[in-house]
């Protein structure tokens, strides 16, 4: 904790006021249309997949130009029209309160207030809608999932959540790691002493990084993405960079699903295509990849079926164009091999910390 | 060895092939008995414009006996015009005699089919049939007959007038082997049939079991009654033509064609006869064999005659069978087509077909309702014209009628000579001027039907539509209230009193459709 950066307080609340400020326009905007003897309508861009695009400079996916009009006027819209308006005036009032709320709760809250959901994956739809409308994240409107994963390190953060405002506190004070929850989330960024991010795909890795210090050794944080991260942690993960300048690296297990966690941190997901702050473009893939296993000689199992389909779908994948990614799904369809993380084991505990991640840091 | 022909009476012929006439086992017989003498009645008691009262009763003969078949006293009784005293012995215990021997619409044709059962039951029961008739209410007559079957003669056994307490009308009873076990189904379909078509008639029938079923009558609207005709020479055969002939006392051709046949007039007659080369002054009785078979042929051939005229129909007409369908079906939806009247062969008929769909009483896919002259027509479906025109010939899917849609086609046809195809009466043959007219009719009824479904399904809409606004609105009202922070929700009223969303009606339309 030698050298620490303050940063402005600032971003969660100023995104929500904005947030609330969306609201509030498309609210008027419904209001006096029907006022006018309008039947009200709304337009926002079209996530079809031919609306789906893979953007060059951002190196992500990102919703074209089609944009879809929903007119309350037609009887098809009226009810997914019906359920976005509720859904704006829910989250609405859920910032107002200073309240978050899961997916499986928006499902449930609808009732009280006489909208239907025939099921969970219609009122999904409805906040994935609401996102493109207001061309924000749901976490922006305190919509989280369920899954969360955990961050550790010398971080200190100033919670915005009611009832512990201005409490702040230290992300290295529980070995456990803290988990990357609607707290956090909205939590001020304060300071931090660490010069990069590792984000790492196991949980077990994560207790391991923790235990042999390599947030002293390499001045990091570590976050356990806990397989393929939720929005939250992308979220996060993007705030850590932007917000306090840290490099992300990834490490994963060596096969063509891990890679695929990593470019999702990178490059985003089609299914949020119509969301551009949710990735962390320059982070960098440390392994372990296809070549670590013959370098290292990991001890390694076959490649599945699955695994090979896997990897010739991301050698189409415009995200994985760079020839660093094609050559490495190349080798894991030459020698047909995969192998886990936990596989440096076989030379020792530490041999992945003391010896490993130093040459992929110098690599990359 | 030579073989031996020898003559058989008319009785001997039909009890020797009693199949021909539909009594073909215990249980048709007694279906068949049932139909004959209620066909007789309602006959009757059209002919004299009586709104029909007709009564039914079948029991056993010895109630003891339980295994069917077995014998059945069958009572038919009704309210008709009666029959002359000094007539009944012929006109019950005699075959082919009759008032059906004449070119006249009714329901029965070859006027044997009452005479038919009677003789069923004489020779399945040995027992003789009672008559009671009543012409004028005040002398009841009861005969007691049997038929003669070698001779083709009425037996009179016993004989007796009664006070007939101001009733007039016939009553049959007979005792004949039947099987209700196995006929009560058609039997009962029979009445409804009937009670669909005579909507103006009351009738009771009271089955075996003591199970009554009363048919009440609906209106008092009667069909007009049919007339008298002529034959029309497209008709008729070289033996008609030589009777014809030996019956006639007109002095030469050309009037003798203008007063026996139907629209042939003195001109006519003799363009017609210079047309065929035979001179118009010769007396009808100098024509030889081959003259007689070669006027027939020309008379087949010759067009300028005008098609037989339908005035002498009597058709059920539209109120009648409205009465009817509304009565029998309860439809929530029907039409009823009379097409124009057409002819072939030189026979006038009429096609009157309805349609009926929907509601409590009609069920799931097609029902056929065939009437021929007013009489049901219930075995050999699948043979008959209608069925084939149904069936084969419509292209329902045009129609956009769902499948299994629940429909009642009525199909009644009405002509001076139904073409059966049996003497059976069950099915009418496929000729091509029928079957264009049926098809015809249900093209028509067709139409209707689908302007109507899809008329109350754009209702449906409308309305599904309005509820929807009427749900939704609100709701959206106040929750854009609560986001603009305002104090009261807008005025949603607006837009459906405005009928601005008609415009949406269209594309809503054809999303359904999809």
């Amino acid at each position: 904790m030698k050298e620490s950066r303050r940063r402005l307080k600032s971003s969660p609340t100023a995104r929500k006021r904005e947030v609330q400020e969306l609201l509030k326009i498309l609210g008027e905007k419904i209001y006096y249309q029907i006022e006018n003897g309008i039947f009200p309508e709304i337009e926002m861009p079209s996530r079809s997949v031919k609306n789906i695009v893979y953007d060059e400079s951002l190196k992500q996916y990102v919703v074209g130009k089609n944009r879809v009009k929903r007119s309350s006027k037609n009887i098809k819209h009226l009810r997914p029209f019906t359920q976005t308006i509720w859904l704006a005036f829910f989250v609405d009032k859920l910032i107002k309160e200073g309240k978050t709320s899961t997916l499986r709760d928006v499902y449930y809250s609808a009732q009280a207030f006489g909208i239907e959901f025939k099921d969970q994956a219609e009122s999904d739809e409805i906040i994935t809608d609401l996102e493109a409308l207001l061309g924000k994240a749901r976490e922006d409107y305190n919509v989280y999932p369920e899954e969360r994963s955990a961050i550790y390190g010398n971080l200190t953060i100033e919670y915005t959540t009611p009832g512990h405002e201005g409490k702040r506190l230290n992300l290295a004070s529980h070995p456990d790691g803290y988990l990357i929850g609607p707290s956090l989330s909205t939590a001020e960024l304060i300071e931090t002493s660490a010069k990069m991010v590792f984000a790492v795909e196991k949980g077990g890795l994560f207790t391991r990084f923790v235990e042999n210090k390599v947030h002293e050794k390499y001045n990091a944080l570590i976050v356990d993405t806990a397989g393929q991260p939720p929005r939250s942690t992308r979220y996060f993960l993007r705030r850590l960079n932007q917000e306090l300048g840290l490099p992300v690296y990834v490490l994963t297990d060596a096969d063509p699903y891990g890679m695929h966690i990593y470019m999702v941190i990178a490059s985003g997901s089609a299914n949020a295509a119509h969301l551009t702050e949710l990735t962390v473009p320059t982070a960098k893939w440390l392994g372990v990849t296809a070549t670590d296993i013959e370098t290292y000689k990991l001890p390694y199992v076959k490649l599945t079926e699955e695994d090979i389909k896997r990897a010739y779908e991301l050698k189409n994948d415009p995200r994985y164009r760079d020839e660093r990614f094609q050559k490495e799904l190349d080798v894991f369809l030459k020698r047909q091999k995969k192998a886990e993380l936990e596989a440096f084991a076989k030379y020792s505990l530490d041999y992945i910390v003391d010896k490993y991640l130093p040459d992929k840091l110098k690599e990359v | 060895m030579r073989e031996t022909f020898s003559e058989i009476s008319p009785s001997d012929f039909f009890y020797r092939n009693r199949d021909l006439a539909g009594f073909t086992n215990p249980s048709r017989a007694l279906y068949s008995t049932i139909r004959e003498l209620v066909e007789n009645s309602l006959d009757a008691c059209e002919l004299e414009r009586i709104l029909p009262e007709v009564y039914v009763r079948v029991i056993p003969y010895d109630p003891m006996e339980t295994v069917d078949p077995k014998k059945y006293i069958v009572r038919v009784q009704d309210n008709g015009p009666g029959v002359e005293p000094e007539r009944v012995p012929e006109a019950f215990g005699k075959v082919l005699y009759g008032s059906k021997y004449k070119l006249r619409q009714s329901r029965g044709m070859f006027g044997l089919g009452g005479t038919m059962a009677i003789l069923y039951g004489q020779i399945t029961s040995n027992k003789p049939v009672t008559i009671e008739t009543s012409v004028d209410g005040i002398k009841r007559y009861c005969y007691k007959l049997m038929i003669d079957i070698e001779k083709n003669k009425p037996i009179i056994v016993e004989k007796k007038i009664v006070d007939s307490n101001g009733l007039h009308g016939t009553v049959v009873e007979l005792v004949i082997e039947g099987d209700y076990l196995r006929s009560s189904t058609k039997i009962q379909e029979y009445f409804k049939h009937t009670a669909l078509v005579v909507p103006y008639a009351n009738i009771t029938f009271v089955d075996p079991t003591g199970r009554i079923f009363y048919y009440p009558r609906t209106t008092i609207e009667m069909p007009p009654p049919p007339k008298e005709t002529l034959p029309h020479p497209h008709g008729i055969d070289v033996e008609f033509m030589r009777r014809t002939i030996r019956q006639s006392s007109e002095e030469n051709l050309a009037k003798f064609l203008s007063k026996r046949f139907h629209r042939v007039g003195l001109k006519t007659a003799i363009k017609f006869l210079q047309y065929t080369g035979i001179d118009p002054n010769r007396s009808p009785k100098s024509l030889t064999e081959e003259e007689i078979v070669n006027m027939v042929t020309a008379m087949h051939r010759y067009e300028e005659f005008l098609p037989p005229d339908a005035g002498c129909l009597s058709p059920l007409g539209e109120n009648i069978l409205a009465a009817g369908i509304v009565k029998e079906l309860a439809p929530e939806f029907f039409t009823i087509i009379v097409r124009p009247p057409s002819a072939y062969s030189g026979y006038p008929f009429i096609i009157e077909l309805a349609l009926a769909y929907g509601g409590k009483m009609i069920e799931k896919g097609i029902k056929l309702y065939r009437f021929a002259n007013r009489i049901p027509l219930l075995y050999d479906e699948a043979s008959d014209v209608s069925w084939k025109v149904i069936n084969e010939e419509i292209d329902w899917k045009r129609y956009k009628i769902p499948q299994e849609a629940p429909i009642a086609v009525i199909v009644n046809i009405s002509s001076t000579r139904i073409p059966y195809k049996t003497v059976g009466k069950e099915y009418i043959a496929d000729r091509p001027e029928i079957e264009r007219e049926i098809k015809n009719a249900l093209r028509e009824a067709l139409r209707k039907l689908s302007a109507y479904l899809s008329k109350r399904s754009s209702e449906e809409h409308e309305k599904k539509k309005i509820n929807m606004y009427l749900k939704y609105l609100p709701l959206i009202a106040n929750f854009s209230k609560e986001l603009a922070k305002k104090s009261r929700p807008p005025n949603y009223k607006k837009l459906l009193s405005s009928g601005e969303y008609e415009g949406e009606q269209k594309k809503i339309e054809e999303f359904t459709n999809s």
